[in-house]
């Protein structure tokens, strides 16, 4: 059972209800659940994206795209049915927050789901969660089957006249679903490869029809928001980035975990005070600020950062995931973009050569490089294969793989030329790591 | 109809898939987690399975076989009654995912995506799992366990053993 932390800087609103029994929906109910879907019936589409776009609430896979101006997209009158997806395909490494909702929280997800379909008109949600969680499908199952009993879905939600169902979907394996055109590729039982944009989702999405598609994490905030009011969960957070993020912290820190800060948290605090700094005293060598996919920082580089989109996309990388690995100085950087690039080349649909044919040579030539058979023209090879990924592909697979490449090979270039002609890797731990 | 009677999936699985089929807007959406929940039982996607599903969506056996090799979770080869998924991504490899690997190696005489002698258990290298901040972390089939020590292993492998042992066809 993953453990919970907590620490007294956490403003406890997407998490709350962690540990509290609210999978139990009579808890759930108790603790103020479904009132704001309720309120949300009442006041009817316009007032919810109002209060959305007041909240300045942005998404929590990774994009960070404001979500009340997304539901806003979605034309009101459609020939087609319209769809809500919820993206609990969590797969980013570095990244295990919503793992913790659908265990705690199942219901603010379902509650999310049904205030989105009401603000774009919808009368069908689908929440996807990825193959690998299985118990937690179950969780998303009862819950489900518990809302239908109550008269909280189905025909008539809470007593009206107004239609809303879920069905809940497994994937089978692939981290390239949670991009959103490949989960509706998924969800159509097809091979999940990305469409190509436009037209977006919100006008031609799940079997054609418009189709709002929001991370767990970003949906189970929404029925917070709207009990809260937009603005006043806007005053948690920094401009433009409203609330709390679920931050996970791991890798090399002391206090691994997920915790609830506000956007806008310091790095260097959260790191330090919140997880109790580097494990076993050691001294920070890069953090990886936003999940795998996000470039690196030094140590010196977040001193002054501020966790929100802004402020990390100001300091060259990005919020990402909310996903914060630390690493410590034992580790052999070029280790870590090996383990980071074959990931991505694992994960590779194949759709988009960039993206293909890219993955697969960054990771020959990283395992030729930590192996100690590097040559100096390697390096920027590295940089020159990753840098021509860049803005190629359909979807953000190829940039995220490229992106973490780029930041090591720039800001650890000493490192990489520490292992070249034939000198052994001064962190060498992993000799397997070293076959082709 | 000749799909109960033929059919490789138990009653209880049948009737199962007959419900999901019909629960979506499009058929074909049953297809991922039909391929998956017949993994569960069967033990890989056979050629029979593989039949059956085509069948049950109304889709060609290549058509299946194309969307089911896009998944990592799917395999066409019988595992162990067990299979240990091992996570050596970033965030478990940092907290010494590869020991733990390796120390299942050493345990059970195998390596990536082999098969003990007798069947009980297979041994996977996994990417992320999504048990980060609990890393590192294992799956055997769906069980998580987290904040692993290699020290743990043979201890997680004599607990499966005794279930293996004990039978039951889902033990």
């Amino acid at each position: 059972m993953p453990k919970l932390v907590s620490h007294p800087d956490e403003v406890k609103i997407v998490s709350k209800r962690f540990g509290q029994g609210a999978a139990n929906i009579d808890k759930y109910v108790e603790l103020g659940g479904y009132d704001s879907a309720k309120k949300c019936l009442a006041q009817g589409p316009d007032w919810i994206i109002n209060e959305m776009k007041a909240s300045n609430l942005r998404g929590r896979g990774g994009a960070g795209f404001p979500t009340g101006m997304k539901w806003s997209f979605v034309p009101k009158q459609s020939a087609k049915p319209k769809y809500v997806l919820v993206n609990g395909d969590e797969s980013e490494p570095g990244t295990c927050k919503d793992h913790l909702i659908f265990l705690h929280d199942p219901h603010s997800v379902i509650e999310g789901t049904i205030i989105a379909g009401l603000a774009i008109g919808a009368k069908l949600g689908f929440i996807y969660l990825r193959g690998e969680y299985r118990y937690l499908l179950e969780i998303m199952e009862k819950a489900v089957a518990d809302a239908y009993e109550k008269g909280f879905l189905g025909k008539n939600i809470f007593g009206s006249d107004t239609e809303f169902n879920i069905i809940t979907q497994s994937g089978a394996g692939a981290y390239e679903v949670g991009e959103e055109s490949a989960l509706m590729e998924s969800l159509e039982g097809k091979r999940g490869v990305p469409r190509i944009k436009p037209p977006f989702p919100a006008v031609v999405g799940l079997y054609g029809g418009p189709t709002v598609i929001n991370n767990a994490e970003t949906i189970a905030t929404v029925p917070h928001v709207i009990a809260m009011g937009g603005e006043a969960f806007a005053a948690v957070g920094t401009p433009r980035n409203g609330g709390t993020r679920l931050f996970g912290l791991s890798g090399h820190i002391a206090k691994p975990g997920v915790y609830e800060l506000p956007m806008g948290y310091n790095l260097k605090k959260m790191i330090y005070e919140v997880g109790g700094g580097v494990r076993g005293g050691r001294g920070l060598k890069a953090v990886v600020p936003g999940g795998s996919s996000t470039p690196v920082l030094l140590p010196e580089e977040i001193e002054n950062i501020g966790m929100d989109f802004d402020q990390v996309g100001k300091a060259g990388s990005m919020l990402g995931s909310g996903g914060v690995v630390v690493i410590d100085d034992q580790t052999c950087i070029v280790e870590f973009a090996l383990r980071t690039i074959s990931f991505y080349q694992h994960e590779s649909c194949g759709w988009c050569i960039p993206c293909r044919e890219g993955t697969d040579w960054l990771k020959k030539a990283l395992t030729r490089f930590h192996a100690g058979f590097g040559v100096a023209k390697d390096i920027d090879n590295i940089q020159y294969l990753a840098e021509n990924m860049m803005g190629r592909t359909f979807c953000p697979l190829g940039d995220a793989a490229a992106m973490p490449t780029l930041g090591f090979v720039k800001k650890f270039r000493k490192e990489f030329e520490d292992h070249l002609n034939g000198k052994p890797c001064p962190y060498a731990k992993h000799a397997d790591l070293a076959v082709v | 109809m000749t799909n109960e009677t033929m059919s490789v999936f138990s009653t209880e699985l049948s009737a199962r898939f007959d419900k999901l089929v019909a629960k979506y807007p499009v058929r074909r959406s049953a297809l991922v987690p039909m391929l998956l929940y017949a993994q569960d039982e069967v033990g890989y996607l056979s050629d029979a399975v593989i039949a059956d599903v085509a069948d049950r969506i109304g889709i060609t056996e290549l058509d299946v076989r194309n969307v089911a090799t896009y998944y990592s979770m799917l395999r066409f080869k019988p595992a162990g009654k067990y299979n240990v998924q091992v996570c050596t991504n970033i965030s478990c490899m940092l907290r010494g995912g590869y020991e733990i690997f390796e120390k299942f190696q050493d345990e059970l005489g195998i390596g990536h995506k082999g098969v003990s002698t007798d069947g009980v258990f297979s041994l996977e290298e996994v990417e992320c799992i999504g048990a980060c901040c609990w890393a590192p972390a294992i799956q055997v089939n769906y069980d998580f366990h987290d904040d692993l020590t290699p020290e743990q292993v043979p201890g997680i492998l004599e607990q499966y053993r005794a279930k293996a042992a004990q039978g039951g066809k889902n033990a």
